[in-house]
């Protein structure tokens, strides 16, 4: 790593994205906060509220069951991505045209608007038109992802590993690629197994950038919002309703902007500690110089 | 049974070699194809719903569409209210693409190139905006942009796409200068280059992969992302993402018109993606890796 020159005019440089985000950022948060901790009758008319809102969201259940299947949903789908992904990874063409043609093809599914990702498996899935009901009401499953809780579960999370699992795949390879031959063929002279040179050589070389891949896939399923919503709307019922579509139904939906203002308070200060964690890992990395 | 075993066993001893061979050089066949026929198949069965009439999807269940029509196509090609969503897409992702690079590019610099007071902090505020949920935003934005009279613009929208871009092109950015040598900047500014002009005339060349990579992804997340878009619009900048709901009609939804719509929006994502395709990991990991 290269040494930095102290140098304090480097804030200008800065300063435009300083300002443009704190625009888009900073203000919107403050009205997220005024609103938390107020309360009014309409006609714009507001009263301090304190931490009533907050009192009221912690020990309401909707935000806590929400808040549950959110960390099964991300659960469950690292628990499929990521062994997945490296699976995919340890299996693709090192080199040449076929190494390209599937890194094209694996990113598509990483380039498609959320909604047609969720329009995609809305329709794939559908009993009457989609490949995939169709296909399993023929072999006699009961699968309806509209009525059954269990069917839309299995559906948002199949859809989920299908659009992201591409991601750790590509991060993964990217890790074993900065693998040096010689690093192989000692292996080789020791005669290791396949298994011991995943283990003890592929494994530790690729931990940073797959560290990197869960932290970016958890943070992101944390607050998907388009895929699932598209598919199943939250239900049936609330079966399917994850954090952000419940904050969304709170804030845009029924107006309720203390509650709403004080659960994305607290849904933000989450995913400000998860931030945190993949800075000090990226900054970490940085310093081994990967 | 025995004997047709026996038979298998020579030669697949004699392959043995070459399938070692294979896995170093590249990996299992069998696992890459089922991978990607399961990342395909639901990319393919939208494409062939969208060359079927209504009446094909609802009325019989075929692999390939047995009149190949491209009325759905023609639909959203003729009507303005349906090419329009494209525009208005274009038009705002055009548009936080060119803002967030220009502000991102002079800072990325600078956290590239120079220590200063709460430099590391600045980047990891940064960072945490790239990792906010949108659906906590969606709200106050809706009310800040309304108060200022941008909503329903296409501004707008760029503006708040900003909110996850620009942390995005900088921290992209920031990856690729690390690796120019800072003895180029010194070289240059004791040749007497100006700094805005060595800036634009030597380094921007030097890292014109980065900028390029940066901005597609500036371009692919303002692209995907709906919950924003949709929130701050109703009709003159409406994205394409929104306007797929009008398939849903009084009577049913539209299937043909819904699936032609979804491949329309695949295709620009599709048409550069061979460009950057060996820069895709380090773009997704936010210019890491």
């Amino acid at each position: 790593m290269q040494q930095k020159t102290v140098n304090n005019k480097a804030w200008f440089l800065v300063l435009p994205v300083l300002l443009l985000v704190a625009f888009s950022a900073v203000i919107p948060l403050m009205t997220v906060v005024n609103y938390s901790v107020q309360d009014t009758f309409g006609n714009n008319v507001f009263f301090w509220a304190g931490l009533d809102w907050f009192r009221e969201m912690l020990s309401d259940e909707r935000m806590w069951d929400a808040l549950q299947r959110q960390l099964f949903f991300s659960a469950t789908i690292l628990a499929i991505e990521v062994p997945l992904g490296i699976f995919v990874a340890l299996n693709m063409p090192k080199s040449g045209f076929w190494s390209s043609f599937c890194l094209v093809l694996m990113s598509l599914p990483l380039l498609i608007p959320w909604n047609v990702v969720g329009t995609i498996w809305q329709i794939f899935g559908r009993v009457d038109i989609g490949l995939l009901g169709h296909t399993l009401d023929a072999l006699g499953i009961d699968y309806n992802y509209t009525q059954n809780p269990v069917a839309a579960w299995a559906t948002i999370i199949v859809m989920d590993v299908w659009h992201w699992t591409s991601l750790v795949a590509l991060l993964a390879f990217a890790g074993l690629k900065s693998i040096p031959d010689a690093y192989y063929q000692a292996a080789k002279i020791d005669q290791a197994s396949r298994w011991k040179v995943f283990r003890y050589i592929e494994l530790p070389k690729m931990s940073g950038v797959l560290m990197i891949a869960i932290l970016l896939r958890f943070m992101d399923s944390f607050m998907i919002y388009t895929e699932p919503f598209v598919v199943t709307g939250g239900g049936p019922g609330n079966a399917t309703t994850l954090l952000s579509i419940d904050l969304v139904k709170m804030a845009l939906g029924q107006f309720d902007l203390g509650p709403a203002a004080a659960f994305s308070i607290m849904y933000f200060l989450v995913i400000l500690l998860i931030s945190w964690v993949f800075y000090t890992v990226m900054t970490n990395l940085d310093k081994k110089g990967v | 049974m025995t004997d047709a075993t026996a038979d298998h066993a020579a030669p697949a001893e004699r392959t043995t070699p070459r399938a070692r061979t294979r896995r170093r050089g590249g990996g299992s066949v069998v696992v890459m194809t089922l991978y990607l026929l399961f990342l395909m198949l639901p990319i393919y069965w939208l494409i062939n719903m969208s060359f079927k009439t209504n009446a094909e999807i609802l009325g019989s269940f075929t692999l390939v569409p047995m009149n190949p029509t491209l009325a759905n196509y023609a639909t959203i090609l003729t009507d303005p209210a349906w090419y329009m969503g494209y525009v208005n897409s274009l038009i705002y992702v055009v548009m936080n693409t060119v803002i967030s690079l220009t502000v991102a590019l002079p800072a990325a610099y600078a956290f590239s190139r120079y220590s200063f007071m709460g430099d590391k902090h600045l980047f990891f505020w940064l960072l945490t905006n790239r990792m906010a949920p949108p659906a906590v935003f969606a709200l106050p934005f809706f009310q800040l942009y309304s108060s200022i009279g941008l909503f329903d613009t296409h501004i707008a929208v760029a503006l708040a796409h900003c909110l996850f871009n620009v942390p995005l092109a900088v921290w992209i950015l920031e990856g690729f200068m690390r690796g120019v040598p800072k003895e180029i900047d010194e070289t240059a500014y004791i040749d007497g280059y100006s700094f805005p002009r060595f800036f634009i005339r030597i380094f921007m060349p030097l890292i014109a992969s980065g900028i390029g990579v940066a901005a597609f992804f500036c371009f692919m997340f303002s692209w995907v992302e709906l919950l924003l878009s949709r929130t701050l619009t109703t009709v003159n900048a409406k994205p394409i993402a929104a306007t797929m709901t009008r398939t849903v009609g009084a009577a049913g939804v539209d299937w043909g018109v819904l699936a032609a719509a979804g491949v329309l929006t695949i295709i620009p994502g599709a048409l550069v993606i061979w460009f950057v395709r060996n820069y895709i990991a380090k773009g997704f990991a936010l210019g890491r890796v």
